[in-house]
């Protein structure tokens, strides 16, 4: 986050009551309101990326024998298990975070 | 156009031609760099004026030929966001379809300019000219300056680029000017020379505050307002901002049409214009293209010995309370002529701002709000006669008065 946060050009000489801007990234992910969480079952992925190609938020990270989830990063919405053709990827309710 | 393809009215001194060939001149007279259409009644002519002038190779513009005005408006406000100059033209329905993108653009602070050849609104159906259109937007944010004559329509348009990209503005400029009267109204006007144009306006600084541009990355319009952190102070921070901008213009138009009439020659009201209003007991509050035929009725009516005057009211946004209270305290009576309805105030717009006016004056007058030229109706110097008579009758009873439908019985 230190690196995303880094000032790109100096906005303290743009009027601050003009057109609103932001300059600095946010450090909220979409994984801090997730409710749900999906489950990958190793044995059923067969590799075939329809998740990664699906997810809305580019968290689907490639393993050496299946695809796996950044959860900092997955917002939770489940677009991944109803697509996975292999019924692979189950979402389970998040609890204790 | 009627005239060659090599024959650049451009470098002409002078052109007989109705009043959207002129926007158009005064348009290619500040080059944009993007020129967005999409086709209405009674605006059409002018993007076609346009169309042609880039196609023959006189206006150096990209046509952005799109869809629908929603996406006019979309596409124009990246296009400033990316520094570029901008242009469009539309009215009734069309600034309708535009209406969501069309309110965005003040809150950015995109200083884009655009005609509003004004069309009255359906229903009734009908596709003439009519000051509704422009009325629905006054809250929009955009401001608004309505022309009287075909010259001042090319003079203000090239005005409008100087006055919202000066950098205590901001703001996107509306030029109003009437539907069917003024659009296809065919009259001489003179064409400044392009290289004064150039030197007048300067080069644009579109984005300079907001911007697409990979050398200053930024997040554009992010979520601000809500309850909680600093979302309430930072929304209020850009209201107040647009409302800043919005007074400052009342000072850069009238600066702007100063300058424009030294070096150009032509003066023209910037705010509010008094036409005979030394030592007159009433008055008469015009807007637009019916001013003419007003200022007709006026002399008529002084020649006859009535001590009438007029107010034409040119910038209605921001809406210029010091000059509309200093004009309204020289008169002891004020009839308001409009071109649109407030159906919620039984009266024209124009009318219940006057008496908003009123109010700084310290002193409430008996007025009354004449509305007529709706969806092309004429008001002609016998409607007028007829205006500056009832309001001379006029008495102060403290009760609302029903309007006045000039065109009722035509």
């Amino acid at each position: 986050m230190q690196r995303q946060s880094r000032d790109h050009f100096d906005a303290s000489t743009i009027p601050d009551d003009l057109a609103p801007i932001a300059t600095k990234l946010s450090t909220m992910l979409p994984g801090d309101w997730r409710s749900m969480r999906p489950v990958i079952d190793r044995l059923k992925c067969v590799k075939c990326g329809l998740c990664w190609l699906y997810c809305p938020v580019q968290c689907v990270v490639e393993k050496p024998r299946w695809f796996d989830f950044d959860l900092a990063v997955c917002k939770g919405c489940g677009i991944c298990a109803q697509e996975c053709p292999q019924r692979a990827i189950s979402m389970i309710e998040e609890v204790g975070r | 156009m009627s005239f060659a393809a090599d024959d650049s009215r451009a470098a002409q001194h002078s052109a007989v031609c109705e009043g959207n060939e002129a926007a158009a001149i005064g348009v290619a007279l500040a080059r944009p760099d993007v020129v967005a259409v999409y086709p209405i009644t009674p605006q059409s002519s002018l993007v076609e004026h346009l169309s042609q002038m880039i196609a023959d190779g006189r206006l150096n513009a990209d046509l952005l030929n799109v869809e629908g005005e929603h996406a006019v408006m979309c596409g124009l406000q990246g296009v400033a966001l990316a520094g570029g100059r901008t242009f469009t033209a539309t009215c009734g329905p069309g600034i309708a379809f535009m209406f969501e993108p069309y309110v965005r653009t003040p809150g950015l602070r995109l200083p884009m300019v655009a005609s509003l050849v004004t069309r009255d609104l359906l229903s009734p159906q009908c596709v003439w000219g009519g000051q509704q259109d422009a009325m629905v937007v006054r809250e929009a944010g955009w401001i608004q300056m309505y022309c009287e004559t075909v010259q001042e329509i090319l003079d203000t348009t090239v005005m409008a680029y100087k006055i919202a990209e000066h950098r205590d503005v901001m703001l996107p400029v509306n030029v109003c000017h009437d539907g069917n009267y003024l659009s296809f109204g065919v009259t001489r006007v003179e064409i400044p020379d392009q290289r004064d144009v150039d030197d007048f306006l300067g080069p644009a600084a579109i984005n300079w505050h907001v911007a697409l541009d990979p050398s200053r990355p930024m997040g554009v319009d992010p979520l601000t307002g809500g309850a909680g952190g600093v979302g309430p102070s930072s929304f209020v921070r850009y209201r107040k901002g647009q409302c800043r901008g919005m007074q400052n213009a009342l000072r850069v138009i009238r600066e702007t049409h100063a300058a424009w009439g030294e070096r150009f020659g032509r003066y023209h009201a910037p705010l509010i214009e008094e036409y005979r209003l030394d030592h007159a007991d009433y008055a008469l509050v015009t807007i637009g293209s019916m001013t003419g035929a007003a200022k007709d009725a006026v002399d008529t009516a002084r020649a006859a010995g009535e001590a009438v005057g007029l107010i034409k009211i040119k910038t209605f946004r921001p809406f210029p309370l010091e000059a509309m209270a200093a004009a309204l305290a020289k008169v002891q009576r004020v009839g308001v002529v409009d071109r649109s309805v407030s159906f919620g105030w039984n009266s024209g717009p124009v009318y219940q701002e006057t008496l908003g006016a009123l109010h700084h004056t310290g002193r409430p007058i008996p007025a009354i709000s004449f509305i007529g030229g709706l969806a092309g109706a004429d008001i002609t110097a016998e409607h007028f006669a007829r205006a500056i008579t009832i309001t001379r009758e006029l008495s102060w009873d403290g009760r609302p008065r029903e309007p006045v439908w000039l065109n009722e019985n035509d």
